[in-house]
């Protein structure tokens, strides 16, 4: 698999993505906001961190980027898409991906361990999570409460999109274990047609046991089997 | 001409802020406030002989678009000479 990395000025996980995607044995590299193509990738990441400084709104500013018009090009083409943290919120913004997250419920922002429960095994990005595993990882952001109205949850759930939820530890989804207020628990969601899909969390900061937990890779790997069956 | 534009969270979406704020007012002993939302103000200068409607229908979109986030926010536009 080689990974076309996005890189905004503000981005500061696009290293992180690099290099996780670099150590389950992959290529990738970073494709600057100003450029007008992809190059040769077999799939996106939009990497966390705080593009054109969260002026406006999260991610508000990137979307409108010259890169980001031929990543809304790859999606539609069926490529591979993944925004972790405010890759997430760009891709909200862009509308590849329905809802918005919006300031924490605390006001806080928050860094710290979270449970994840997958609720869909059959996508390009899950299809690699063991059944039986809560996956472990790290989120680290002010603004991750996700919002959608009722109709867009209904057609969420209808759709099977919802992906990933935050949990305690025995995978159950209280309230206690919801960080930032996201409604019913949401942490990833994918599009319908289950091409792109985001996050909260950091598996990119969750992929070597070395960072206290590889549950992260789970999520790569996924996209790795994905592209070796197309 | 200025446009005068008022960004605010939908009444469905969470306002943290606002609900702090209104916090603090109560315990500053301000009496009867029954809501606080916190929003966006944009000002916006326009050149001198700027055509009023057609700044009206670009700003509309632009608000639309990029400046307020229709999942999240309403907005009000004003245009003032």
């Amino acid at each position: 698999m080689h990974v076309a990395v996005l890189q905004f000025p503000a981005s500061n996980c696009d290293q992180d993505c690099v290099h996780a995607v670099r150590v389950l044995g992959h290529t990738a590299n970073l494709v600057w906001h100003k450029d007008t193509s992809l190059g040769a990738a077999d799939a996106v990441i939009v990497p966390g961190g705080f593009s054109y400084g969260d002026y406006l709104r999260c991610g508000a500013i990137a979307r409108f980027s010259p890169v980001m018009q031929a990543v809304i090009q790859f999606a539609a083409q069926g490529g591979l898409v993944l925004g972790i943290c405010n890759g997430f919120q760009i891709l909200c913004e862009a509308g590849l991906l329905p809802g918005a997250l919006i300031r924490n419920r605390d006001l806080q922002f928050h860094c710290e361990q979270v449970y994840l429960r997958t609720l869909q095994r059959d996508t390009a990005f899950t299809s690699r999570i063991p059944e039986t595993s809560v996956l472990k990882m790290p989120i680290a952001h002010g603004e991750g409460c996700y919002f959608a109205d009722e109709p867009t949850l209904k057609a969420l759930e209808a759709g099977r999109q919802i992906l990933w939820q935050y949990t305690d530890a025995l995978g159950q989804a209280t309230d206690a274990a919801n960080p930032n207020g996201s409604v019913q628990n949401i942490a990833g969601i994918c599009n319908a047609r289950r091409n792109v899909a985001g996050l909260m969390p950091h598996p990119d900061r969750a992929s070597e046991t070395l960072l206290g937990t590889d549950d992260g890779k789970y999520i790569f790997q996924s996209m790795v089997a994905a592209l070796q069956k197309a | 001409m200025k446009a005068k534009l008022v960004i605010t969270p939908k009444k469905a979406v969470l306002d943290p802020v606002g609900k702090t704020v209104q916090n603090a007012l109560a315990h500053m002993g301000y009496q009867g406030v029954t809501g606080v939302h916190v929003g966006k103000y944009i000002e916006i200068d326009l050149a001198p002989g700027t055509d009023k409607a057609q700044a009206r229908e670009a700003l509309n979109a632009a608000a639309h678009k990029f400046l307020s986030n229709p999942v999240i926010e309403d907005f009000q536009l004003e245009l003032v000479d």
